[in-house]
């Protein structure tokens, strides 16, 4: 799934981002393929959304979660989500 | 968002001379992303001793300080928050080009503070590993060591310089704790530990790095911190989908109204103390060189002077919000609307202090990493209504419009003046929509806000920004404003002409005016202007707008020969064409209204968009289709108070 598709308090992997400036932007700011991802809250207006990663909250917009291919944790299973990162 | 907010950049100063170089001493430049704590820290290591001046060619504020050691000085170099070395914005090129030398006339540093935000070490290691890379003498500073602890961060510096190779330290910048620690590394940089191995470049082991770099300094592959409970807890309010919304309408009212409220007893105060000088001044020194102090130079510096209480508390007002954390979520509140007009949640905050000056809004646009986006936000904010407006609202809008009820506590002048910002406010959106639409060319790149945790700011680190800006305004628009009052002095007053017998000495004031060099000027413009309904003094009071749109009014003063600014209102109803009739009427005032709501008359406005964009084409695009804009929009304001009246 897409990191626009969870809903707050989901807990997510990423998996992969693009391999393009926007990932690379992306990976700066610690969505690196592995790291956990809590989805926070919305802005009123629907748009961004506040994810919680490496230790900051980072509001993405929409078009730009797109890009950030995630797993539910669960999918992962608790013992790989242990190492993950 | 970032410190660099503050309008400290459009100086001329070049770099490589003056009091804070030191010949031989070695550089060494401060290297963090943007809330690592790298200002602070800056401050707290040079004192007030920092000079600010501008990378060449381009607007990135370059602050470099000189650290005084035991036994050396360091000159300590401050750079521009950045989350990478793969720059996105010219924030960011600077660094990365300050980091190889690329900057004409100024060496690469020979050494590097990384500074990185203890609490969010595990997304900071991705810049350490770049900085790394670069294999000069580096250190790493942990800010913030006292946040990780209170939220059960387990964290060893001595380990996590094993595994980087480099000496690291822990710092609590505005308490002072590790700063003795940090000046003892700084008296010898070149014999720091060098990593044995510099970090991969491969994304891939690259993240394997991190991930072990982790694991040897905390024990487990992350840090496991507590959530920031006062964090959580304030922005379950000021994130709430209603609280939230409440709480921004209420604190950018408050931002405001205090602009206008808390500022008018200094406004006024500097007005009647600058008034009585130049009174004091015309007794003394008699003729026309007593003019030209009284009415030139007196003037001129109080008319500068005159605006600082509004900036001071503007910029007070949005450093307090910064530091403490709520400019980010004003950003983000904001994005979804600003999104709509090709602009993101950032360009709300440059916009917003636009309202004070442009000029500082035109600077806080440099935060914006995507160019288009910012070029967006500069091009409109000349149109919010900056507080040069204000006297020409002040002035018109007490003359003409009647003060009366409407509903409720909501009066006529009131209404109108709400109305001149709000049609500025929703034309800059639309501006820069269109703007934003015919420059799509450019990739995209993505918009990404990083929420600090609330924190209590020093006061040192806010009275440091509003300094900054209040003093470059003082020093960059203080001067053109200055310099422009004596010019129209002397345009307004020679050649000195013998007016006829038997007119009154306002009478006498008026004639010499219109036969002065402004008034030749005026009425040769007239044709251009009479469909607005504009005469000659309107049109001498325009041009002089040029230098500061405030100008407009003492000039207005000027050709109507009123006694004083004070009694212009009543002179400028009075004021007759040929025919008998008032010659500022409704319609021609409400021309006069909207015209000033467009068009960009602001050299100092100019001059930085010159700056900012690197290329005369974005000002002078911006003064030719403001000034169309505003024509067209006068012309129609005149038509429409034509048939209503």
């Amino acid at each position: 799934m897409r990191l626009d598709e969870t809903h707050q308090g989901d807990l997510v992997v990423v998996r992969a981002v693009a391999d393009d400036a926007v990932g690379r932007r992306l990976e700066a700011l610690g969505f690196i393929p592995g790291t956990r991802v809590v989805v926070g809250r919305r802005a009123p207006l629907g748009d961004p959304t506040i994810y919680r990663v490496r230790g900051a909250d980072v509001a993405v917009r929409r078009d730009t979660a797109r890009e950030i291919e995630v797993d539910p944790l669960d999918a992962v299973g608790r013992d790989v989500a242990g190492s993950a990162r | 968002m970032s410190p660099r907010h503050a309008p400290a950049c459009h100086g001329d100063a070049t770099l490589g001379s003056g009091d804070v170089t030191a010949p031989g001493a070695l550089q060494v430049a401060l290297i963090g992303s943007p809330n690592a704590g790298k200002t602070t820290l800056f401050n707290a290591l040079t004192g007030l001793r920092a000079k600010t001046a501008n990378y060449p060619g381009i607007t990135v504020t370059r602050r470099e300080g000189l650290l005084e050691l035991d036994r050396t000085h360091v000159r300590l170099v401050d750079l521009p928050g950045t989350y990478s070395l793969d720059p996105v914005s010219p924030d960011e090129q600077v660094v990365a080009d300050a980091l190889h030398g690329h900057v004409a006339g100024i060496p690469a540093p020979d050494a590097l503070v990384m500074v990185a935000d203890a609490t969010t070490l595990e997304r900071s290691l991705y810049l350490v590993a770049e900085v790394l890379q670069l294999g000069m003498p580096t250190c790493l500073v942990l800010t913030m060591v006292d946040e990780l602890t209170a939220r059960g961060g387990a964290l060893s510096l001595d380990r996590l310089g094993d595994a980087l190779g480099v000496p690291v330290l822990g710092v609590v910048g505005h308490r002072g704790i590790g700063l003795d620690q940090l000046r003892q590394l700084l008296h010898d940089p070149l014999a720091w530990s060098r990593p044995v191995l510099t970090p991969p470049t491969d994304p891939v082991e690259r993240s394997g790095w991190i991930e072990s770099v982790l694991l040897r300094a905390t024990g487990a592959d992350h840090l496991a911190l507590h959530a920031d409970s006062r964090t959580r807890r304030i922005d379950a309010v000021l994130l709430h989908p209603v609280a939230g919304s409440l709480a921004f309408l209420v604190v950018m009212l408050a931002l405001f109204q205090s602009i206008f409220t808390l500022a008018t007893p200094a406004v006024d105060w500097i007005d009647t103390r600058f008034a009585s000088l130049a009174d004091r001044v015309r007794d003394v020194l008699p003729g026309a060189f007593g003019d030209l102090v009284a009415d030139g130079v007196i003037t001129g510096v109080g008319g500068v002077l005159v605006f600082l209480p509004q900036i001071v508390l503007l910029l007070t007002f949005l450093a307090l919000l910064e530091k403490v954390g709520y400019l980010a979520r004003a950003a983000f509140l904001a994005d979804r609307v600003m999104g709509r007009f090709g602009l993101e949640g950032r360009s709300f905050v440059a916009l917003l202090s636009s309202f004070a000056c442009a000029i500082p809004g035109i600077m806080a646009a440099r935060t914006i990493p995507n160019d288009r986006r910012r070029l967006a936000t500069m091009m409109a904010a000349p149109l919010m209504t900056c507080t040069a407006r204000l006297p020409v609202y002040t002035l018109l809008v007490s003359a003409f419009v009647t003060d009366r009820a409407v509903v409720g506590p909501l009066r006529s002048q009131g209404l109108a003046m709400f109305g001149l910002y709000a049609l500025g406010a929703v034309s800059g959106l639309v501006y820069a929509g269109l703007l934003s639409a015919a420059t799509r060319r450019h990739g995209t790149s993505p918009v990404l806000l990083e929420m600090p945790p609330y924190r209590w700011p020093t006061l040192r680190s806010i009275a440091l920004q509003v300094w900054d800006g209040a003093w470059s305004f003082v020093r960059k628009a203080g001067t053109i404003i200055l310099l422009t009052t004596i010019v129209l002095w002397a345009l307004l007053r020679f050649p000195s002409s013998e007016a006829p017998d038997g007119l009154t000495a306002a009478e006498v004031a008026g004639y010499e005016m219109e036969h002065s060099v402004a008034g030749a000027i005026g009425h040769g413009l007239e044709p251009v202007f009479d469909p607005l309904g504009f005469d000659w003094r309107a049109n001498v009071a325009i041009i002089s707008s040029f230098a500061a749109r405030e100008v407009f009014v003492s000039t207005l003063a000027i050709t109507t020969a009123s006694d004083s600014e004070d009694s212009l209102p009543d002179r400028l109803a009075e004021l007759r064409d040929d025919s008998g009739d008032p010659l500022y009427d409704g319609p021609t005032v409400a021309a006069l209204l909207v015209f000033f709501v467009y068009a960009l008359q602001c050299m100092s406005t100019v001059a930085v968009l010159r700056r900012e964009t690197n290329s005369w084409r974005w000002p002078l695009t911006a003064v030719g289709s403001m000034f169309a804009l505003a024509y067209v929009a006068a012309l129609i304001a005149r038509s429409i108070a034509q048939v209503v009246s």
